[in-house]
């Protein structure tokens, strides 16, 4: 209560869509700018992670001189510890579809794609299902604008929205230099408005409602509800929308077990929080005046005492090495080495200084790697390595 | 007229033979036949007029485009960190002792395949694994093995089926 970052649930994402017919029949008629305006003014930032704002995304789009455009879902969900996109398109499909469609009529792209990651095969059915429903209507209304699936075929790395391209594209899903951004050219060239399933999702909600109902919701700079994904040592794994700009020690309370030791906000490229960091730190986007503010994709992964912090460290270690494109030297090379020497300190062949090399190691990282994989290893590494080096040495 | 040509001919009519349904022409062949042979992506290079190695660059960059002949029954246990945190080495060892298979092979009858994967999205209800596209999850050693052998017994029928229509 003092802090004012309090936990409050929020219940908006998964409340019913039977209503996306007049939804949608009541947007497409509207000007587009008055609906780039409304979701400027709710403050709607991407739910992916990365957290750019949706509506000057769809505004430069739309301003964007070009024939073809296209809007794509990105349900490439691959970060360990979400899974929030396929709750969404599992229970809520109409809303998704729903938003690509007026994000069509505010940019003028008459084709969307859903790239669905390979995991998530077992949703096709009934995507497809609620697409050819959703089709239909659309046919009925006469509003032009096809929906289709793309599969993903178990690649992390194509949740990179230049690699998506590619990767729809026919080729390696290897992640491209920016600029030029989607805005301009995107998949085939031609610009493209790329959203997370959760980014769509909300938008459907301030459609709904109303920006002031959205931004309502949060902090500062954090505006609005979010899905978490819970995991790890916690009694009650599971997804929950709660509002942007809580602090952790509030959330550690609600889901831990007690005996938390550390948490990793945002998967294994965002970063672990030991627990005498609890008090500072709060979930949102960046720009906060007070303490840590960490951005999230919505993953929360909880440890609790009888965890090795090394073995965490090695496991998402060893998922980057697997799942770097490959591409650029520093992460290529930089995953395998990381890996190789925390286990060389681990084994007593590097003295403990050698992690301090490493560390320096992830900074060049940081700077050096074409994309997000490669420079966001520093997050986890230095947030591990700093806050528990004895166990990484002994 | 070779079976694989002809599927690869049908998915490029019903895809197109353009470089962006490269993918969705790869994983037609993945489905059906579980993995992509040289020959398998040489027809397509030629079907799309590609060259060879763009096809497999494109193959051999996606870990769920096999390139090695599997089983009939691909089983991919997931190894990211909660299912780890939850017991994944437990079930895996289940499997292993049941088909007698370590990671990355195939057993003698050619049904089961047994491969590592990373983050399957359910993190909450881990350890979780992948049977070709059917997703289990909450796994424990018992479960595992009730699993297994409901394949198991599906391959016996499936085998019976075989037989009938061979003879």
């Amino acid at each position: 209560m003092t802090t004012g970052y309090q936990l409050k649930r929020a219940d908006f994402i998964f409340k019913n869509q039977n209503d996306w017919e007049e939804i949608l029949s009541k947007n497409i008629i509207r000007n587009p700018q008055d609906l780039i305006n409304d979701l400027i003014s709710s403050e709607l930032k991407g739910r992916g992670g990365a957290g750019f704002p949706t509506g000057l995304k769809w505004k430069l789009s739309a301003e964007a001189v070009n024939d073809t455009k296209y809007v794509i879902c990105n349900a490439d969900e691959g970060e360990p510890g979400t899974f929030k996109d396929r709750e969404i398109l599992s229970k809520v499909p109409f809303k998704v579809l729903t938003a690509m469609a007026v994000c069509g009529h505010v940019i003028g792209a008459k084709e969307g794609y859903i790239y669905l990651r390979g995991e998530y095969f077992f949703l096709r059915p009934e995507l497809n299902k609620a697409i050819s429903e959703f089709d239909y209507y659309c046919r009925e209304i006469n509003f032009d604008f096809t929906i289709r699936i793309f599969m993903g075929s178990g690649a992390y790395i194509c949740g990179e929205e230049t690699a998506l391209f590619e990767s729809m594209e026919g080729k390696r899903g290897e992640p491209r230099n920016k600029p030029p951004f989607p805005s301009s050219s995107g998949y085939m060239g031609k610009p493209t408005v790329i959203n997370n399933v959760e980014t769509l999702a909300h938008t459907y909600t301030i459609f709904k409602y109303g920006a002031k109902r959205f931004y309502d919701l949060g902090v500062q700079y954090s505006r609005g509800s979010k899905l978490f994904s819970v995991s790890g040592d916690t009694p009650k794994p599971g997804i929950y929308e709660l509002e942007l700009g809580m602090s952790l020690s509030d959330f550690v309370d609600e889901f831990g077990d007690g005996d938390t030791k550390a948490v990793q906000v945002g998967g294994a490229s965002g970063f672990l929080v030991p627990r005498k960091r609890f008090g500072e730190t709060v979930i949102g986007f960046q720009g906060k005046l007070t303490g840590i503010s960490l951005p999230t994709g919505g993953s929360m992964m909880l440890f609790n005492s009888s965890r090795s912090m090394f073995n965490v460290l090695d496991n998402y270690l060893e998922f980057f090495r697997e799942e770097s494109c490959g591409q650029c030297t520093p992460c290529r090379v930089g995953c395998q080495q990381l890996l190789n020497g925390i286990k060389a300190v681990k084994r007593g062949e590097k003295n403990a200084m050698y992690l301090d090399k490493l560390l320096r190691l992830t900074e060049t990282m940081q700077y050096t790697a074409k994309c997000g994989l490669g420079q966001s290893i520093a997050n986890s590494f230095s947030s591990i390595v700093e806050n528990f080096r004895e166990e990484m040495i002994y | 007229m070779n079976p694989i040509s002809d599927l690869i001919r049908n998915l490029a009519d019903q895809h197109g033979r353009n470089r962006q349904n490269l993918l969705p022409i790869l994983q037609g062949v993945v489905e059906q036949e579980k993995y992509l042979s040289e020959y398998s992506m040489i027809e397509i290079a030629r079907e799309l007029d590609l060259p060879a190695s763009e096809v497999y660059g494109t193959a051999t960059f996606y870990s769920f485009l096999e390139h090695k002949k599997m089983g009939r029954y691909i089983i991919r246990i997931c190894k990211t960190i909660t299912c780890s945190m939850k017991g994944k080495n437990q079930v895996q060892l289940a499997i292993q002792d049941m088909l007698k298979i370590g990671i990355g092979e195939t057993t003698a009858d050619g049904n089961f395949s047994l491969l590592q994967t990373n983050c399957l999205g359910f993190c909450h209800m881990a350890p979780a694994m992948l049977i070709n596209n059917d997703m289990f999850t909450e796994l424990t050693p018992e479960k595992v093995r009730e699993i297994l052998s409901v394949y198991m017994n599906k391959k016996k029928e499936g085998e019976s089926n075989d037989n009938r229509l061979s003879t």
